[in-house]
């Protein structure tokens, strides 16, 4: 049989094939899909309009109302309302709201939603954060999304894949978030377009789940279809007491082909700071030069999870916040939120002058919470940086870490951590 | 199908904040979205498109976001299709889903200007400039994409196949 890669072997098995080449139309099952207060509206009114009565599978169908949430306008609580009402309608038993709901792609690994093995769409693009599982996961739109929730299935291109090699030592301050930024610094943001990127190697075999997670959110950045770490102890570790369906653990074979093949040194890297207004502008933080900033944001489906929330009250613990900086605190998830508060660093963040927030994407999409005036400039660990992207199309934001952020704030500039 | 139109010209990766900013993503109404497409790209282009009009762009456009609101708006200002030199993944796929007509042809993005009067047979894939009288080919449309638009969308040739429950 033809060697094949992790994604390659998931699509194959999802389709019911021996096998499947790149460029190949298939039909494959899909094991959870997804949307939220923007796109599941679109979804569910196509879905009647079709005349559909009946999702395929009502735990497979996930509605999470996380992006204008806790509604910031009365328009906004109309789309929430459309989830609700759909949700109580098909009885499906992954919808979340209040104090249960998280920005999806940090709750729906933490829920053990989605695992290993699986095949899951979602109606947001960076639904390809749960590639850092082992899945194959890719964001699609909302007519896609009613696809799938009246058939199961959906059909996909079967992507070429590239390798991305990163051996080394992380150096401090350097994670998940850097060398996703490096590569699509190097690569461009339609630089993996249609394709699946896979991230191996021995810094990627000692990256934390956290990290991995917010790496592969970020394939989209560069224009992929899905980005994927093959699962190893590190992902049998965190998903053996959350995921609640049998899981599968896919690895690519040795001699599986590849379309492009790059190699990283880590020890070589350093933080890096994405700069207006695509994430590809990327440059060493010390590189920066001297970026005057009105406000950090630390949080997002890329940058809100426990460790990231660690790195920031590790750097502000007994500092302030500079006077003229707003920082906002997003914990992605109630857990999440719970755990930081049980460990103190609530008190820390309140003491530096940040503000924090429930969970919601919020600010990162220039949705509330957070918005910036024209002329503003902010640094955040959230996942995009296009013009007009958190608030006045005359802002800007630049893309960092979570120590890169806190350090910042601090220091009222894009600073290097080693700087506080 | 068969479009006249003119040029609306825009550069490489135009992202679906550009095309639909998410301050107005608290609503899904076409009319409503229509009002503000490409509101961050270009501040007259709501105003002043005229129907059947059609958008040229660089490379990667339609980067970002997922949101299918971005080709609903275009599709809602009057636009009868978007030439590119390349489309982000998702926004290909969105806009043959609910029936945005789009091309890819790098050469008749860089041989027009914003304001050429263009022809375009989709089914030919022919694209001629009027104003410049050039004629080029589009990349063809794969086949499989050509019978969901023929089929009306993905959710019309779901509902063709008896899958609805």
């Amino acid at each position: 049989m033809r060697p094949m890669t992790i994604t390659e072997k998931i699509l194959a098995k999802h389709a019911n094939k021996k096998e499947v080449i790149p460029g190949e139309l298939i039909n494959a099952k899909v094991d959870i899909a997804l949307g939220n207060d923007i796109t599941a509206p679109i979804a569910i009114r196509e879905f009647k309009r079709i005349g559909a009565k009946k999702v395929f599978n009502r735990n497979k169908v996930v509605l999470v109302p996380d992006h204008f949430t806790p509604n910031k306008d009365i328009k906004s609580a109309e789309q929430c309302k459309v989830l609700k009402e759909f949700a109580i309608e098909q009885k499906l038993t992954h919808y979340y709201e209040g104090g249960e709901v998280g920005v999806e792609h940090a709750l729906l690994p933490e829920k053990g939603v989605v695992g290993p093995g699986d095949v899951v769409i979602g109606a947001d693009s960076h639904t390809c954060t749960y590639g850092a599982l082992g899945a194959f996961s890719t964001g699609v739109g909302s007519t896609d999304l009613a696809a799938v929730m009246i058939t199961g299935e959906l059909w996909f291109k079967v992507p070429e894949s590239m390798k991305f090699v990163f051996k080394g030592r992380l150096n401090k301050w350097v994670s998940g978030k850097d060398l996703i930024l490096r590569i699509i610094g190097d690569i461009g943001v339609d630089g993996a377009l249609y394709r699946a990127m896979e991230f191996t190697g021995s810094a990627i075999d000692k990256l934390s789940m956290d990290s991995r997670l917010s790496m592969c959110n970020m394939a989209i950045e560069a224009g992929a279809k899905s980005g994927i770490i093959a699962p190893d102890a590190v992902t049998k570790a965190y998903v053996e007491r959350r995921t609640e369906r049998p899981y599968k653990f896919y690895a690519s074979d040795s001699s599986a082909a590849y379309c492009s093949l790059k190699e990283y040194d880590c020890s070589k890297l350093e933080p890096q700071v994405a700069f207006p207004h695509l994430p590809e502008n990327t440059k060493n933080v010390s590189d920066a030069g001297n970026v005057k900033l009105d406000q950090v944001v630390i949080g997002s489906c890329t940058n809100g999870r426990i460790e990231d929330l660690k790195v920031a009250a590790g750097i502000l613990r007994g500092k302030k916040v500079h006077k003229y900086v707003r920082l906002i605190i997003i914990p992605a998830t109630p857990l999440i939120y719970a755990e930081a508060m049980k460990k103190g660093w609530f008190e820390i963040f309140l003491k530096a002058g940040a503000v924090i927030s429930p969970p919601t994407c919020g600010p990162c999409l220039g949705g509330h919470m957070g918005i910036l005036a024209a002329g503003e400039k902010a640094l955040a660990t959230t996942n995009r940086n296009f013009i007009g992207r958190m608030g006045d199309p005359k802002s800007e934001v630049y893309l960092s870490n979570p120590a890169v952020a806190a350090a910042s704030a601090i220091k009222g500039r894009i600073a290097h951590p080693d700087e506080v | 199908m068969k479009f006249k139109g003119n040029v609306w010209k825009y550069g490489a990766d135009i992202d679906t904040d550009r095309i639909i900013p998410a301050r107005y993503l608290n609503t899904s109404d076409p009319a409503e979205l229509a009002k503000h497409c490409m509101e961050d790209a270009d501040k007259t282009f709501a105003e002043k498109v005229r129907l059947g009009d059609i958008i040229l762009a660089d490379k990667n456009f339609g980067c970002g976001s997922s949101r299918e609101h971005a080709p609903i708006a275009i599709k809602a200002s009057g636009i009868s299709c978007v030439i590119a030199k390349s489309f982000a993944r998702i926004f290909y796929r969105n806009a043959f889903n609910m029936g945005l007509p789009i091309l890819e042809s790098s050469e008749a993005v860089d041989a027009s200007e914003q304001g050429d009067a263009l022809e375009v047979d989709m089914d030919s894939g022919e694209i001629i400039n009027v104003t410049r009288n050039v004629k080029f080919t589009a990349r063809p449309v794969p086949l499989f994409m050509q019978e969901l638009v023929n089929a009306g969308g993905l959710l019309e040739s779901i509902k063709k196949k008896g899958a609805l429950r």
